[in-house]
């Protein structure tokens, strides 16, 4: 049985943090633990459970920012800045449903901590382009902080950017300060139907290069656009959506503006604003190949590719020629989801040997935890990189107690 | 000079000519240069009050020669400060005496441009309008876009973290930077990022973006582009106080607007701009506002109308929307120009770059109207105002004696006031020599330690641009040093289960 700390507050996580030192002692970094079941299978001594660190403590809707205790939910932080008609532009996704979980859960600082973004990345950035600050107790057992709560800042390094992304492996978080901004007023989608992948992906890049500020652009082929669960979709057709935000008046026009210039690559539809997010939150939380609550779902391995958007197709195809794959485009083309029939190396093979031919980097989000203690779980790094990475982990975490081994062995 | 650079390596000084002769065997004719005549134009960045002669200047131009460049002052133990075109204003490009300097001009070309990915793969010496003028026939821009953008290099400004003055909506180089092609101080090439997003493993890319060439130096850079956006078309608003401009910028967003640009002046910098550029502004208002909206028409029209109702009721005294490209682009020429107008109507000025939230911003304005009167110095303020970066520029004399190191003082005491009401150093211009002794006023030894680590990671010997940012240099096995106490909780009723 591991052994669990609790601590209260800021402080205690260091004091959590330096007994772990001094007892030789590795820890597991959890907010609700909600996404445990992603990356390697952690294999520490402890686990450090912050989920007591919770509460919003300033908000300045007029300052777009946000400051709040690391393990304050994701969901309550949603709440907030929605009725004051603003939201996190980076459009955290929900993995729980992938996972297998239930959804609406986790924290703040598991979304920063596994830099998670969702469709309007390619217009808005992900969560590492959303932190502006943060404190936290590195992996020596010492408090610090960096960045601060305004958007225009150099002043040091911006460790903001590193700890997005970093899996608790560096330093745990104890209070982060995020950029919010306004809500789009309104929505709607363009849709292009019967495309095959590469022809949508050539008519998302004509999107994409327009200046009509698309901010969502993915592509369902029909089997994954009809387990999308949206009702509004014409079904049994694959489904190219460009999805269009801001004020009524804008909306309107560059729905007609883009109906006109993807006339040419075949048949369009369109989606009004409830019927556009439904489409989106199905595409952004990948429902179609969501894991039933309790379900064996999880044997059957989800991948996350991201590459060039121009290669997308081509990765596709090399990948789904080599074993029965379901793919979902998103980002316009540059983001694979890929959903595999189980096998022992959940189809790294095939998967990394696509990505090595395209470029790119491939990461195993779904996978009984017995394979992902085999298999790679994020892509495997060249060899002056992979010490770059190793001497950064070490100069926050020299005796690695921190989240162990969750990127790559020893990471 | 008053800050203190790292003391002289007098071994490195005494062996100037062997260094320069393997130098000259990496990087043949005239890439290495050695005369002080000929080194002379590389002694100071635009920060003109620090100079300083280097060791000797090279001019690589293959990634080879910079990671031979690296390898060889890695392993003879000499310093190596990067420099683009020199326009840093914090002094992250000023030669050390005992140091190569590393200019990468000769990085020029624009290497490829995917319009279908909407990428740009260019070198770190091309400069940053240059990016946009490669694209612009397809209809495409480069987003950051600093005032000095006719000179600075990409290089320069992805270790500067530059913006611009449509940072507001469209993100500062790091959001708009996909990958680059990095050697680290021994000569080795990493490659972060490319044309994909969201590089796996550590986000090293975003460490490197605002690092002053601390943690190596880039030789390649992928970098964003944008399509131009249907129509974009400025406002000039005129108010009688700072007070009611800043009240303005707060209600625009509250409304939930995120204009292209949003820029203001006050009345001195106002002045001095229009006697130089002609541009039109109103000059019997103490701010002026330049609010840009971008878009199809019909947004464009909308939010026109919106912001126009705000500016009214926050009392604007004149309100003129550009009515062509031209009279749009004469409303930034203005601003654009700002700096240098300033230095016309002064011998000397120093330009701050200070962050604050944006509700301070009338009490430091008034805070620097009293320290203003205090130094016995001008100030004309131009800002960001959507995101709270200040430009104070403090007008100086470096003739009359005493004057700069007052100007100095009292940047210092503007910085200081920054941090004070929750703002921090600087926004856009980097720490670099000018701000690194006030470090501490952010940070503690703690915070800084951690992070001068993360230079060690990269370059474990100091080699790379030291006596930038951090105010005291400390090797990397006494940063390293770790003191263990026990295995005992020191906060013994923790809940534990
Ligand atoms: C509206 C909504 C949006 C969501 N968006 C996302 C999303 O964008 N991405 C996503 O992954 N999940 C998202 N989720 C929840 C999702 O299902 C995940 O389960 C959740 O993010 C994981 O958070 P957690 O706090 O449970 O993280 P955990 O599973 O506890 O931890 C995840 C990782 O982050 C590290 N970590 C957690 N907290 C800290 C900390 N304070 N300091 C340092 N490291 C830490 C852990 O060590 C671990 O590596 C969302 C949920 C909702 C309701
Ligand atoms: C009139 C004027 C207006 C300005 N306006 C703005 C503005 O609006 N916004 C803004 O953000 N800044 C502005 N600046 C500041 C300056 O232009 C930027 O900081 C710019 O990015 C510096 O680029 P550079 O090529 O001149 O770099 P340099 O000054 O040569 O170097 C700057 C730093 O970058 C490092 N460096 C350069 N190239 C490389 C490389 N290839 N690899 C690693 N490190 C490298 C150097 O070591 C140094 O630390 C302005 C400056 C002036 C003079």
């Amino acid at each position: 049985m591991t052994d669990t700390l609790a601590p209260r507050d800021a402080g205690e996580v260091e004091a959590a943090v330096r007994w772990a030192l001094g007892a030789g002692k590795t820890l597991e970094i959890v907010g609700h633990g909600s996404k445990r079941a992603f990356g390697r299978p952690a294999q520490t001594d402890a686990t450090l459970d912050l989920s007591a660190l919770s509460g919003v403590t300033l908000y300045e809707p007029t300052e777009l920012v946000l400051s709040a205790r690391a393990a304050t939910p994701i969901a309550e932080i949603e709440a907030l800045v929605e009725a004051a008609g603003q939201a996190l532009a980076f459009e955290p996704m929900d993995l729980g449903p992938l996972l297998g979980q239930p959804p609406g859960a986790g924290t703040l600082g598991g979304v920063v901590a596994t830099n998670l973004s969702g469709p309007r990345r390619l217009k808005a950035g992900a969560a590492r382009d959303h932190v502006l600050g943060f404190t936290a107790v590195s992996g020596r057992g010492e408090t610090f902080k960096a960045g601060g709560r305004v958007v225009k800042n150099v002043t040091g390094y911006d460790l903001p950017k590193l700890l997005a992304g970093s899996f608790g492996t560096l330093a745990a978080m104890t209070d982060i300060t995020i950029k919010t901004l306004p809500r789009p007023q309104t929505e709607a989608s363009v849709l292009v139907l019967g495309l095959a992948p590469a022809q949508a992906v050539a008519a998302m890049a004509a999107a994409m290069g327009s200046p009509f500020e698309v901010s969502g652009a993915a592509h369902l082929p029909a089997a994954v656009a009809t387990a999308a669960g949206v009702a509004a979709l014409p079904g049994g057709v694959a489904v190219t959506a460009l999805r269009l935000e801001g004020v009524a008046p804008s909306v309107a026009h560059r729905r007609e503006s883009l109906l006109a210039l993807l006339a040419p690559h075949g048949s369009c539809a369109d989606l009004d604003a409830g019927a556009s997010r439904a489409l989106w939150r199905s595409i952004r939380d990948v429902t179609p190949f969501a894991a039933s609550e309790g379900g064996d779902a999880a044997a059957s391995p989800v991948w996350r590719v991201s590459t060039a958007p121009s290669r997308g197709a081509a990765l596709a195809a090399a990948i789904a020629s080599a074993c029965d794959a379901r793919i979902l485009f998103d980002w316009a083309g540059g983001l694979i989801w890929v959903a595999l029939p189980p096998s022992p190396d959940a189809g790294a093979a095939v998967v990394r040997g696509a990505v090595a031919r395209c470029g790119g980097h491939a990461t195993l989000v779904r996978a009984p935890a017995a394979v992902r203690a085999v298999v790679d779980v994020f892509e495997p790094q060249p060899a002056a990189l992979a010490a770059l990475t190793r001497r950064v982990k070490e100069s926050f975490d020299p005796q690695g107690v921190l989240g162990s081994g969750r990127l790559w062995a020893g990471v | 000079m008053s800050v203190t650079m790292p003391p002289r390596d007098e071994a490195v000084l005494a062996r100037r000519d062997q260094i320069v002769a393997a130098l000259r065997r990496i990087v043949p004719g005239e890439g290495v240069i050695a005369t002080e005549r000929e080194m002379r134009p590389y002694e100071s960045d635009g920060l003109t009050a620090y100079r300083q002669l280097p060791l000797v200047v090279v001019l690589p131009s293959t990634t080879e020669q910079v990671s031979q460049v690296l390898r060889y002052c890695h392993d003879a133990g000499v310093k190596v400060v990067p420099r683009g075109a020199g326009t840093s204003l914090s002094g992250g490009a000023l030669p050390l005496g005992d140091g190569v300097l590393l200019g990468m001009a000769k990085f020029n070309r624009v290497r490829s441009i995917d319009f279908a990915d909407r990428v740009a793969v260019v070198e770190p010496g091309v400069t940053n309008l240059a990016v946009t003028k490669a694209v612009e026939h397809a209809g495409f821009y480069y987003a950051p876009d600093p005032s000095s953008q006719i000179a600075c290099t990409i290089g320069g400004n992805i270790a500067e973290n530059s913006g611009g003055v449509h940072c507001l909506k469209y993100g500062l180089t790091t959001n708009n930077v996909l990958g680059c092609e990095l050697v680290l101080m021994t000569g080795e090439v990493v490659r972060l990022g490319g044309a994909h997003l969201d590089a796996g493993g550590y986000d090293l890319l975003g460490i490197v973006t605002g690092s002053e060439g601390l943690l190596g130096v880039v030789t390649e850079v992928t970098v964003r582009i944008l399509q131009k956006p249907e129509t974009a078309r400025a406002m000039l608003v005129g108010f009688g106080s700072t007070e009611a401009a800043g009240d303005c910028v707060g209600r625009i967003i509250a409304a939930g607007i995120i204009p292209g640009g949003m820029e203001m002046m006050d009345r001195l910098a106002t002045e001095a701009v229009e006697q130089f550029v002609h541009a039109g502004y109103p000059l019997d208002v103490e701010a002026i506002l330049i609010v840009e909206l971008d878009g199809p028409r019909v947004e464009c029209d909308h939010l026109i109308e919106q912001v126009s109702g705000i500016a009214r009721d926050c009392g604007a005294l004149t309100l003129r929307v550009s009515t062509s490209e031209e009279e749009r682009l004469l409303f930034w020429a203005g601003r654009k120009a700002a700096f240098p107008a300033v230095g016309r109507i002064s011998p000397d000025y120093y330009c701050m770059d200070g962050t604050i939230p944006r509700a301070k911003l009338p009490y430091v304005l008034q805070r620097t109207r009293a320290l203003s009167a205090q130094y016995g110095l001008r100030c004309a303020n131009v800002f960001h105002a959507g995101d709270g970066n200040l430009h104070p520029l403090i007008l100086y004399d470096a003739n009359q004696p005493g004057e700069l190191e007052r100007a100095e003082a009292f940047g210092a005491d503007i910085l200081r006031l920054c941090v004070e009401v929750g703002g921090v150093l600087t926004g856009e211009h980097g720490v670099g020599v000018e701000k690194r002794d006030l470090m501490p006023t952010m940070f503690s030894d703690i915070d800084l330690a951690h992070q001068q680590r993360l230079k060690c990671a990269f370059d474990q010997k100091g080699l790379l641009n030291p006596g930038k940012v951090f105010p005291v240099l400390s090797t990397c096995a006494e940063l390293g040093r770790m003191h263990v106490s026990g295995g005992r909780l020191a906060f013994p009723d923790i809940p534990r289960f």
